[in-house]
């Protein structure tokens, strides 16, 4: 993987480079082991502390890493039998959200998920993980399989915003987002969404009306990103910083204003560093959080998430 | 971290227009200069051009609503700021400043009304408060608007005219997109018509949550309608968008409503709506 190292996590992606290549020499030579064993520490302490101080800007550049693991790279981990399905039968099939069906510890399951690109090329394909209507459409599509054959549904989201483009227009975003919004709401099967990366507006919400929705520790999930903010109050994207401390969008903001359920901690120095690792942490609580809800019948699942989002929001009175 | 203060306007950018409106008023169509009474009693639209002016919810009251009666429902729900909110004012200022003035609590309006003869849940927003942003006490409301109506067996319409999401609270404005989807979602079952009217601007959250899911979605002429805001397109394709993109008359012709239609026959046309939709189980009074 192209190596892309945020100034601020220098220090740990160091260390954490040199604790890589210990261990392959300690797999030769047990002699190393000690030392490897004292360097994995002094990693994981460093860590800590840099990341217990990173400022919510800071979280959102990690939300946004180059080599932060997207969709297809944990499907590839959490999943068998994976069978993407693709196209909105309307108009096209748009690559920035992918979908499909899936084994998950044993039982199928339908998979949505934003899906960026890795490099220039691949990243035109897939919009940069900017959805179109046919995205939306697609994803709707999915939801009303679900239903309709009784699996699961689980999404990942991960995107700056649905695409603000002229055909975006032309073709009906708002419509579709809605839409998606209404399907998500009715159908009879449980949904757990996970913010993997970028939490982006209407765009990630689109993927987003589960009963229980789980975070990355360093995910953000936000109403507008801090430089669309920024621009808007002070005509200064540059000001983005304040913006994101202003919006509480960091993990553990979203959890004390009940907008996620559960916070799903990342190796250390980041989900990028070990995308093995991120897998298995991520399947721990998804499994846990989607057996939950096993023997809730079609309507309780359509009430239990209706209750969940009738609670959120804030007012007097 | 300083905050510079902003010299912050003392009116909302939306009320300019309204404000010092003394005798006369120019047309934003053709220029021509009316009597204000006259803009008034034609509820803002130029009888020279046919130009549609802002109207405001009272105005709307007055338009569609048999005597321009309105039970409302939940006037007392106001803001909290959850995230402690500031960009140089803070956002409780910000609320207490709109309160002080005295017009709307928040950025809807909603109730029981009669429209041509029939009874109906009624909401309507108020563009002057905070751009119609949908906040929490907006999106409970609209949640509340669905909820009621479904109990009391009512047809909901509803006029939107919003800037989107609430910036001031975060994420839990996100959230009232789905809040009120959802409560849209339950009343459908009632099998009782959701009448959309999308007015000048019906944009971001609020287009991309209920807007465009109306049993029918009606539009003012020219309104401006649509997801993204134009400035937001521009600047990420970076080429000039086309004359009369995102308008009414757009949508339209992207089959995203069913019909402009303007203010004059808004009421006979939502009634003759009514009357299709609703007519078999609820009588005219």
């Amino acid at each position: 993987m192209a190596a892309s190292i945020l100034p601020f996590e220098k220090p740990v992606a160091e260390l954490i480079e040199k604790v890589r290549e210990l261990r392959s020499l300690a797999a030769a030579d047990p002699r190393f082991e000690p030392e490897l064993a004292q360097l994995e520490d002094n990693t994981g302490r460093l860590a800590r502390e840099i990341f217990a101080g990173l400022t919510p800007m800071q979280k959102v550049l990690l939300s946004r890493h180059a080599n932060r693991p997207y969709t297809l790279d944990y499907i590839k981990r959490l999943f068998t039998d994976w069978v993407e399905l693709k196209g909105d039968r309307r108009f096209a099939d748009d690559c920035s959200i992918v979908g499909g069906l899936a084994t998950y510890h044993g039982r199928s399951v339908v998979v949505v998920g934003h899906q960026k690109g890795r490099g220039a090329k691949e990243n035109v394909k897939r919009n940069f993980g900017m959805p179109n209507p046919e995205g939306y459409r697609k994803a709707i599509r999915l939801y009303e399989m679900a239903d309709r054959f009784g699996l699961p549904i689980l999404t990942f989201i991960d995107t700056m915003g649905a695409y603000p483009g002229i055909g975006a227009e032309e073709r009906g975003q708002s419509e579709a987002i809605g839409s998606a919004l209404a399907a998500m709401a009715r159908v009879g099967v449980p949904i757990v969404a996970t913010v993997i990366g970028e939490g982006g507006s209407g765009g990630a919400l689109a993927l987003g009306v589960a009963n229980r929705v789980l975070v990355l520790e360093f995910s953000c999930y936000s109403v507008i990103s801090p430089e669309g903010c920024a621009a808007i109050l002070w005509k200064d994207g540059s000001r983005a910083d304040e913006a994101a401390a202003r919006l509480k969008i960091t993990a553990p903001d979203l959890l004390q204003l009940g907008v996620v359920d559960t916070i799903v901690e990342e190796p250390t120095g980041g989900a990028h560093q070990d995308h093995d690792e991120a897998a298995v942490r991520l399947d721990k609580a998804l499994w846990t959080t989607l057996s939950s809800m096993d023997g809730l019948s079609p309507e309780e699942l359509v009430d239990d998430r209706y209750r969940r989002f009738r609670g959120l929001g804030s007012f007097v009175g | 971290m300083t905050w510079p203060e902003k010299t912050l306007p003392t009116t909302d950018a939306s009320e300019k227009r309204s404000l010092g409106a003394g005798v006369f008023r120019r047309c934003d169509g053709c220029s021509h200069t009316h009597d204000a009474s006259e803009l008034a009693r034609t509820f803002e639209v130029c009888s020279q051009c046919g130009h549609h002016h802002k109207l405001d919810a009272e105005g709307w009251r007055r338009l569609l609503l048999d005597d321009g009666e309105l039970a409302q429902w939940d006037d007392h729900l106001v803001p909290n700021d959850p995230l402690r909110f500031s960009d140089g004012k803070s956002y409780r200022d910000r609320v207490a400043a709109l309160h002080k003035k005295g017009r709307a609590k928040e950025a809807i309006e909603i109730g029981r009304a009669r429209l041509d003869g029939r009874d109906v849940a009624y909401g309507a927003f108020v563009f002057a408060f905070m751009g119609g942003s949908m906040g929490s006490v907006v999106g409970e409301k609209i949640t509340r608007l669905f909820e009621r109506a479904t109990r009391e067996e009512l047809p909901v319409v509803l006029l939107q005219s919003s800037g989107g999401a609430r910036m001031q609270e975060g994420i839990l404005s996100l959230m009232q997109m789905a809040k009120s989807v959802a409560a849209l979602e339950r009343y459908r079952k009632t099998r009782l018509p959701f009448l959309s009217v999308l007015l000048h601007p019906t944009t971001g959250g609020v287009a991309a949550s209920f807007a465009f899911l109306g049993d029918v979605n009606i539009a003012e002429p020219k309104a401006l309608i649509g997801f993204a805001g134009p400035r937001v397109i521009e600047n990420t394709i970076r080429q000039t968008l086309p004359e009369g993109f995102q308008r009414a008359e757009f949508l339209l012709d992207h089959g995203m409503v069913d019909a402009i239609v303007p203010r004059p026959e808004m009421k006979a046309y939502i009634g003759t709506l009514l009357q299709h939709l609703v007519g078999h189980r609820q009588a005219r009074r």
